[in-house]
């Protein structure tokens, strides 16, 4: 399988580079990309109208009480910053492994990062009940002569989110400054040759330059590689820290970790496999690249299935009676069905990406990538919530109802992360375009992995 | 003598050529040789005579910076500054400053290596000589070209010249200032 | 200086001890805070714009410095079905803002039912009627003396033919004399009483049994055993809270203690009833059975029933020392025959003993049906309706509306302009009892005075002055009128001295009421025992009573003590009942009696006797404000005269519609985890008999905070708890707790700081329910902290675990951390809600808190801080029994006790060495400051446990000091 090309059929340096500058430069856009855009935008007014209806009124719009104090909130923020995982992870961790073929999925993969950790990072101030004072999580001198509660995990999540956007954005950055130069010196009007000239930092690809930019690009993907895991570690304290049962447990940095990789190539899929279609990208990104991220899938999976097996198993080895309790609360009670729509989406379905077919068939993959999104979803409502609506005292156990307002503000959000996503396959290359001439030229070279 | 130039530039088709030219130009004694190419090439760095790069050291130092900034923020407000009785926990519960200190360090250690590289680059530089040359655009495309600096000592054009036409580029062209 | 005198000369009831302080030491040393805490007050008052009362009033305690800011407390009364209980008002900057129980009052001995607590939230009422209104448009203030002066004219030539006046159950001596005079000048006028929650019954019963009304009074303390007959002596009628007191103080374990035993049989849940040893559900036929049989089994007749041969066993064991309670549903007979039966076995005269009534010997309902009967013949043409509101709580046999309309002349007296103000010619807006003068007596004849401590807030006047207007004038005012009727006219110095003590001390000293001897007459008394099909059993809601709370958000609020729900009330039903009609919880039943037909939604109670359906009274208002109007449903018009409390039902069918109910418990099991640990009195005297050592403490990673000052403790005693909810209102008064609504509690939103819990074990049919106060722990390794990000929980140096509010962002991870659930979120900003007490009702020493803030219970602070301040300034520590939190202090059986760890003497440092003691969810290793004593059953072994699944933890003992062991985690 090695032997199959990363990239398919006859391209020059120049073609490439045409053929990926252009949709940014010159090609007209297929229709599907200005739909796409006006019902993303749609639902970005909703996420938007529905914030500022919360802002005026407070959390009290939303299902949540006590004892479900956290609800759709929280699992929205722990899906979509585990959404940006994969993005990191293709960077960062193939590029130390030399995986040649993330070449061409890095770009997109790292602004799906990007822009799925912002609106991650956009959950917790909806979250919380003070929201013009969410800045006090931030250590600075003050009148009050106070700071942040080191020992909170939600203090380390904040550091560990704000790191994880601003590395993200510094990589991805640095990534494009020598495709900005493209852009640049192949910019159709005087004004785009300006901004993407001023992006650009002035790149000449001096050989010195880029052997330094090589070495910085690599450091920052050996500092990456453990950020992306140290973060959905982080934000599984968020959880493990408390002494809920169904939250304080040992396994969850490792389980969120994988899960957080599980959904996130999902959503490689989810948008690749449009992209490449709607843009005619198949030569660059080929069956083959979809064929690894679905084995990563599929990988990934396992390991969160194991994750699965092993809270039932401790919950019964430690004989523990609120753990039991919770485990079976899974299984029977009120919020049952979503546990086993969670088995059913995350561990059943999924192992038909065991087959060679399935693994290249992009309308199953596409099918598959959807379900597991869902089934990502569900997996951090059922912890969420009903882990908290049945702990210790049976007399202070309830149900949490989502809100109309709750459901609203999670498909604005998903609209608006489609939105930002359609604006940026238009202004910036959605491929690494000096990569794509390396593995040209590695090819003739005939150096190819 | 006409005007003063930033150098001589030779524009190749391909990347071998290019790394076969520069390690040329540096045996035949040019002091300072520049090569330009859409993007980068195995060995070319040699060829011009790179002598290695800080930026690795800079990274560390930047990651330590970090990390120590960060866990001593955390002792100093919560055992120095502030020290207050949270859930009957020790002031310097230093377990728990553990995780902010590694993401400061990954923190401190990216934006270093960023700066560093940018920094020994000489960029953000909008405004450069080679930018002067037309040709010069499909230098992110897919041309690859050599650039015998003028500042060199004793560099004479005409002799350069001769040099660069003996590699058989595409095209030879002087870099105005 | 000058400036000071002025502030506080804007605080007249502050006069008296100010000038008494003034006379002594310079009372007071300014400070530039004390000045600006001065200036700010006396803004606070213009702002107000409460004064207090225009005469002289007398606090409870002379504070050694009366500084703004330091509350005052008056000693008044507040009377319930015509009987008083003491009450200290607090007032901060002459504004009543809390009520607690008058210690040296016999019926209050320091505590207070709910409807104590939520009297200050009535008396700010902003719905209560304000202006005198005819028809309902208002009117000049002096409009109804004119009206009424050519009106006395005409009846005084009919000698007052055709004058009536209805009242509810009044002990007022000064009302009574005022009546007197009122006959002498109207010999023709006729009173007439209506009380729906009347105690026509038992009157009638001791006529039967004695020739003569009596009321009978009960010494608990000097009963081994007790045995209730559908009778709730512990939660409601006068003197439930004495009672309560009694009876528990027997069950607080000591070394040895004489511990109690109590049998109760009943239709309906009831306090006592979850207290009792043994209970048993059984419809009012079933009870009067029982206690038919239990007077022959006293007679020496064979008895199969064998919880009632049980009873009849134990009580002639304690002949003497023992007592039978019959509850006011029983019907004459059965009262008659209990006090056979209590003379029998010498409990009359000793356990038990008879006073003349209290409010006086009228029988309710005769008495209503004459003056209807009057009405409707068209023989009443002026009718004073004082108090009250009987056309909404008229039973529903007795066509009261239809009658009032026919009187030409007919004026209301109420607080609120409601269902009969919307009849009556005139309304007249009454004050409320923290705004007149007036006197009442209590359960046992104490007699007390009604002292004002704000002046009227929405005008209005007393029943007195309503009553003086048909009077010849009379000198002075109210104030005197009372002063009169205990000092007679005498002026002087040491008659003004007797005043004082009296207001100070809030009772007429040795007023108490002579017991009367009466001996029981032979007959046979037998209550009717016929079962019915279906039995209505009607009760007084438990938060509204008869329904003049119902526009109270507190009482609305508080779960009701068995079923949980809030902000409603429900046709109760058993679970078989339920399975029988092809109900669930939520569904819908129309109930016909007589010929009245009223819809109501079913709840099903674990605990109810089958057949039986239990109509909680006081619900359904139509006029009542905005908060009360059209909640719940209306039971009065189900509800016959000559079967008030028990009636049989003409048809019972399911139909159509659900109905959504709020309740704050979903979730009755313990789930085998025990937070209600039980012991019965053996087991519990061998603990005692071992040497204590309380288990030790799970091992824990750090080294420990040190708490060299107070360590402030709670311990909650679950063997005298009687779950009366009384904690969580005051707690709600004090702190300033808003509420927040059916829909919010819906949702599971409720606000209390203390919840009382309630679980059942045993048989769905015939459970055990236990109740358990939850207050915030205070663990000394709080799980909340930890997680909050910005430090907005944090322990102090005294170990109370405090709550930022101006810090706290609202990430309520706290909340989720806390294995107790006692943190409460304001997800809106339910301060400003409609319903919510005024600013100036607010404790002024607790802030409000705004939407998005975390809080929860914190020992009372403001409380501790009060006393530490004065302690500092005596330079002494706070002694044991210095600080009362609020729930503390209302505590009928005082089960909650506070107090500093470091002091090894204190209160509660003794109750925490007891082998009883445990922590809720020990294993957690949280070390909660708050701790319980198990609850000490003394069940009979003679008596079989009741079949269906009972035994499943009945009487199961779980060692309170048992080191749960939480393994995994």
């Amino acid at each position: 399988m090695a032997s199959t090309p990363l990239i398919r059929g006859r391209w020059g340096y120049a073609s490439i580079t045409d053929k990926i500058a252009d949709i940014v430069l010159r090609r007209p856009t297929h229709w599907i990309w200005g739909v796409g855009l006006l019902v993303t935008l749609l639902m970005s007014v909703f996420f938007f109208g529905a914030m500022g209806y919360l802002f005026t009124r407070g959390v009290g719009i939303w299902g949540v009480n006590i004892p479900v104090a956290w609800g759709f909130a929280i699992g929205n923020f722990v899906w979509w910053i585990g959404i940006g995982h994969a993005g990191t992870f293709i960077s960062a961790f193939l590029l130390l492994l030399r995986q040649k073929w993330r070449n061409s999925i890095n770009r997109f993969a790292e602004a799906m990062t990007l822009f799925a950790a912002g609106i991650a990072g956009i959950w917790p101030i909806l979250h919380v009940g003070r929201p013009w004072f969410a800045y006090w999580l931030v250590p600075y001198p003050n009148v009050m002569n106070y700071w942040p509660q080191w020992r909170s995990p939600l203090v380390w999540d904040f550091f560990a989110i704000s790191t994880y956007l601003i590395v993200s954005l510094v990589f991805w950055y640095v990534g494009l400054v020598p495709d900005l130069a493209t852009l640049r010196d192949r910019a159709t009007s005087k004004t785009k040759a300006m901004v993407y000239g001023f992006f650009a930092l002035g790149w000449r690809g001096e050989a010195r330059h880029w052997a330094r930019y090589e070495i910085a690009y690599l450091l920052l993907g050996g500092l990456a590689a453990p950020l992306v895991v140290s973060v959905h570690s982080i934000v599984s304290l968020d959880f493990a820290v408390g002494n809920t049962p169904g939250y304080h447990s040992t396994i969850f940095p490792p389980y969120f970790v994988a899960g957080a990789l599980y959904s996130g190539f999902a959503m490689v899929l989810t948008l690749a496999i449009p992209m490449r279609h709607f843009f005619g990208l198949e030569d660059f990104i080929t069956k083959r690249h979809l064929d690894n991220a679905a084995k990563i899938m599929l990988a990934t999976g396992l390991i969160v299935a194991y994750g699965y097996c092993m809270e039932v198993f401790t919950a019964f080895y430690s004989n523990d009676e609120y753990e039991i309790g919770m485990t079976m609360n899974r299984f029977f009670g009120p919020y049952a069905f979503v546990y086993w729509g969670v088995i059913t989406c995350n561990v059943v379905i999924p192992q038909l990406l065991w087959f060679r077919f399935a693994r290249y068939n992009v309308w199953i993959l596409f099918a598959l990538s959807l379900v597991i999104q869902l089934g990502m979803w569900s997996e951090r409502f059922m912890i969420v919530v009903t882990s908290l609506s049945r702990d210790f005292l049976p007399s202070s156990w309830g149900l949490f109802v989502p809100s109309i307002w709750d459901v609203t503000m999670l498909i604005g959000s998903i609209g608006f992360f489609f939105f930002l996503f359609l604006c940026f396959i238009r202004v910036l290359p959605a491929i690494t375009i000096f990569e794509m001439r390396e593995l040209k030229h590695e090819e003739l070279e005939g150096r190819q992995p | 003598m006409s005007a003063p130039i930033y150098g001589l530039m030779a524009e190749f088709a391909s990347a071998d050529k290019l790394v076969a030219a520069a390690r040329e130009a540096r045996e035949s004694g040019h002091p300072r040789v520049e090569a330009y190419s859409p993007f980068p090439i195995e060995g070319l760095d040699d060829a011009v005579g790179f002598a290695g790069s800080r930026v690795p050291l800079a990274t560390l130092i930047g990651g330590i910076v970090g990390g120590g900034g960060g866990f001593f923020l955390q002792w100093y407000a919560a055992v120095i500054d502030y020290p207050i009785n949270i859930g009957g926990r020790p002031p310097n519960s230093w377990p728990a400053f553990i995780p902010i200190t590694f993401e400061m360090t990954v923190l401190f250690a990216a934006l270093t290596a960023v700066v560093a590289m940018l920094v020994a680059n000489g960029l953000p530089k909008l405004r450069h000589p080679v930018f002067n040359v037309r040709e010069f655009d499909h230098s992110t495309r897919n041309r690859f070209f050599l650039c015998l600096r003028a500042d060199a000592p004793k560099f004479d054009a005409a002799q350069a010249r001769r040099f660069l036409e003996r590699l058989e580029p595409l095209k030879i062209v002087e870099v105005p200032l | 200086m000058s400036e000071l005198r002025r502030t506080f000369e804007e605080m007249p009831q502050q006069a008296v001890p100010l000038e008494r302080d003034a006379a002594g030491q310079p009372f007071i040393r300014v400070t530039r805070r004390e000045f600006l805490k001065l200036s700010a007050a006396a803004a606070a008052l213009a702002t107000a714009g409460c004064r207090g009362p225009v005469e002289e009033i007398v606090p409870y305690v002379n504070p050694r410095l009366v500084a703004p800011g330091l509350p005052q407390f008056f000693a008044s009364a507040m009377t319930l079905g015509g009987c008083a209980t003491g009450v200290l008002v607090e007032s901060n900057m002459g504004r009543p803002t809390k009520i607690e129980g008058n210690p040296s009052h016999p019926a209050s001995l320091g505590s207070t039912s709910v409807f104590e607590q939520a009297a200050i939230l009535e008396l700010w009422d902003p719905d209560r009627a304000s202006a005198l209104a005819m028809r309902g448009q208002p009117q000049a203030s002096d409009a109804l003396q004119t009206a009424l002066l050519g009106r006395m004219q005409r009846l005084e030539q009919r000698h007052g033919e055709g004058l009536r006046i209805l009242m509810r159950y009044e002990s007022s001596p000064t009302l009574a004399a005022q009546l007197q005079a009122l006959a002498q000048r109207f010999p023709a006028m006729r009173v007439h009483s209506w009380e729906p929650l009347h105690r026509d019954h038992s009157l009638q019963g001791a006529r039967l049994a004695f020739g003569r009304a009596v009321e009978p009074l009960y010494r608990f303390g000097d009963a081994d055993v007790v045995v209730a007959f559908g009778a709730d002596f512990v939660g409601e009628g006068p003197g439930h809270l004495r009672y309560a007191r009694e009876f528990m103080d027997r069950r607080r374990y000591r070394e040895n203690p004489p511990v109690n035993r109590l049998y109760a049989f009943e239709p309906t849940p009831t306090l006592t009833g979850a207290i009792a040893d043994h209970r048993d559900a059984r419809s009012p036929a079933e009870v009067a059975q029982a206690l038919a049989q239990l007077a022959g089994a006293l007679g020496g007749g064979k008895v199969d029933d064998p919880m009632v041969a049980a009873a009849a066993r134990d009580l002639q064991a304690h002949r003497g020392r023992c007592v039978v309670v019959p509850g006011e549903a029983l019907a004459p007979e059965a009262h008659a025959l209990v006090h056979r039966m209590n003379a029998q076995l010498g409990a009359a005269g000793t356990v038990v003993q008879y006073i003349a009534p209290i409010c006086g010997d009228v029988d309710c309902t005769r008495s209503l049906q004459e003056l209807v009967a009057d009405m409707a013949a068209g023989r009443v043409d002026t009718l004073l309706i004082l108090g009250g509101n009987p056309v909404y709580d008229a039973p529903g046999d007795i066509a009261f509306r239809d009658a009032l309309a026919r009187v030409p002349f007919s004026v209301h007296h109420a607080l609120r302009m409601d269902e009969t103000s919307a009849t009556t010619t005139w309304h007249v807006p009454l004050t409320h009892f923290l705004e007149h003068w007036s006197d009442a007596r209590a359960f046992d004849g104490t007699a007390s005075v009604v002292q004002p401590v704000v002046a009227p807030l929405h005008g209005g006047f007393s029943h007195h002055e309503m009553l003086a207007m048909l009077l010849a004038p009379v000198a002075g005012g109210p104030r005197d009128w009372v002063r009169a009727q205990w000092l007679g006219n005498a002026g002087d110095a040491q008659a003004g001295e007797r005043w004082r003590a009296l207001l100070r001390d809030g009772i007429v000293a040795d007023s108490a009421a002579q017991p009367v001897q009466v001996a029981a007459r032979n007959g046979d008394f037998t209550p009717p025992t016929a079962a019915q099909p279906w039995t209505l059993v009607f009760r007084p809601d438990q938060s509204m009573h008869d329904g003049e709370f119902a526009n109270n958000a507190w009482l609305q609020e508080i779960p009701r003590t068995h079923s949980k729900l809030v902000w409603d009330n429900a046709a109760y039903v058993s679970p078989a009942s339920a399975q029988k009609l092809g109900v669930k919880s939520g569904d819908r039943i129309e109930v016909a009696s007589g010929d009245a037909r009223v819809v109501a939604p079913v709840w099903i109670l674990p605990g109810q006797a089958d057949d039986t359906i239990t109509l909680p009274l006081g619900y359904g208002r139509a006029r009542v404000g905005r908060v009360g109007n059209g909640v719940g449903f209306d039971a009065y018009p189900l509800r016959p005269a000559p079967m008030a409390w028990a009636a049989p039902a003409r048809s019972v069918r399911r139909i159509e519609g659900e109905h959504t109910f709020a309740t704050t418990q979903n979730h009755a099991e313990m789930e085998e985890r025990d937070p209600v640990r039980r012991i019965n009195v053996p087991e519990a005297r061998e603990l005692h008999q071992k040497p204590i050592e309380n288990a030790p403490e799970p091992e824990t990673l750090y080294p420990g905070w040190t708490y060299p000052g107070y360590r402030w403790a709670m311990v909650v005693d679950l063997a005298t708890c009687i779950g009366c909810n009384a904690c969580t209102i005051a707690c709600q008064a004090e702190n300033n707790i808003p509420t927040v609504g059916k829909e919010e509690v819906r949702h599971g939103r409720e606000m209390h700081w203390i919840r009382v819990d309630r679980y059942y074990e045993g048989s769905q049919e015939r459970p055990r329910t236990h109740f358990q106060p939850v207050p915030c722990m205070q663990c000394e390794n709080a799980p909340c902290e930890l997680v909050c990000p910005v430090g907005a929980t944090v322990h102090d140096s005294e170990g109370i675990n405090v709550q930022v509010y101006n810090r706290c962002v609202g990430t309520r991870f706290c909340s989720n951390n806390c294995p107790y659930k006692v943190r409460r979120f304001n997800f809106l900003h339910y301060t400003k809600r409609d319903g919510e007490p005024p600013l100036d009702a607010r404790n002024p020493q607790v802030t409000l808190r705004m939407r998005g803030i975390m809080e929860k219970c914190n020992y009372c602070l403001q409380r501790i801080t009060r006393a530490r301040l004065e302690t500092e300034r005596e330079g002494r520590r706070i002694r044991d029994g210095e600080v009362v939190t609020a729930c503390q202090a209302v505590c009928p059986t005082a089960a909650i006790t506070f107090g500093d760890l470091s002091d090894p003497e204190s209160a509660v440092s003794k109750a925490k060495r007891s082998p009883l003691d445990y922590a809720l969810l020990r294993e957690l290793n949280t070390r909660p400051r708050t701790t319980y004593h198990a609850k000490v059953l003394n069940p009979n072994p003679d008596v079989p446990a009741p079949p269906a699944g009972e035994g499943k933890g009945e009487g199961h003992m779980v060692p309170p000091t048992t080191p749960g062991e939480r393994g995994g985690g």
